[in-house]
């Protein structure tokens, strides 16, 4: 007999990841980036500092594994927040394609996007 | 197809007809949707950075552009919803943590009350690391 594996414990284990990654960072540098900078509580850091930040090669790799697992954790949540929230499982595989597509194609800008800053 | 056929090839099963707005019944179920919901603004994070990203390094100029944008009320109102929905992954996410995590040290299970305090205890220094690195 043989068994069919099913690509679900990849996606979970990528979802996981993101969801990680995603409660450690993302709360501090939207804090900064979104709230503080923008009303003026801290000011923003000058322009020749943050692009000798960003365009170091750990920021870069720390943002890209930041940005694609993030993005996967997007595609599977939000797969199940149609499945479930508006009983879309009936259209399952078009939304699968779009969501793990989207995650895939955010994925290409962002490499794209992080080497130019290189 | 009709329900009868579908019916047919696989075990007839009753599934009781959920309403679109079932998430809207108990407080419980309410807080279960935010919790799905907070992956589009996790989405929309990653966008923004990319944005902040693409701009510093496009120059000064287009960095204070960026700046600007981000001190426009809408995109404002939009990020503070946002880092509600963040905080209420994260709040989530570690709250999940030890139940997801079984962690044994020799025959003794490490208590939950340990792992959430450890996983508090990350966010807090890698916060401090990342806000130390751009505010220095």
């Amino acid at each position: 007999m043989t068994t069919k594996r099913s690509p679900e414990p990849f996606a979970w284990l990528l979802f996981s990841a993101g969801g990680m990654v995603a409660a450690l960072l993302v709360p501090v540098l939207l804090l900064l980036f979104g709230i503080a900078f923008p009303l003026g509580l801290l000011s923003a850091p000058d322009h020749a500092y943050l692009a000798s930040v960003v365009s170091h090669p750990i920021t870069l790799l720390v943002l890209f594994g930041l940005c694609v697992l993030a993005l996967l954790h997007w595609a599977h949540r939000f797969r199940y927040t149609l499945y479930d929230g508006l009983q879309l499982k009936k259209y399952g595989v078009p939304i699968t394609i779009c969501c793990y597509g989207g995650a895939i194609v955010g994925s290409v800008v962002a490499a794209v996007v992080l080497l130019r800053a290189l | 197809m009709s329900t009868r056929d579908a019916a047919s090839s696989e075990q007839r099963l009753y599934r009781p007809p959920v309403s679109l707005t079932w998430w809207l019944r108990k407080p419980s179920y309410l807080l279960f949707g935010l919790r799905e919901l907070s992956s589009v603004f996790i989405a929309w994070f990653v966008v923004y950075l990319l944005m902040l990203v693409y701009a510093v390094s496009s120059g000064s100029a287009a960095y204070q552009d960026f700046l600007d944008l981000s001190a426009n009320p809408l995109v404002l109102i939009l990020n503070v919803i946002a880092l509600a929905f963040v905080l209420l992954h994260t709040i989530t996410w570690f709250g999940l943590a030890p139940k997801a995590m079984v962690l044994r040290l020799g025959a003794r299970r490490v208590p939950p009350g340990v792992i959430l305090a450890a996983h508090y205890a990350a966010w807090l220094v890698v916060s401090a690391v990342v806000a130390w690195v751009i505010l220095r």
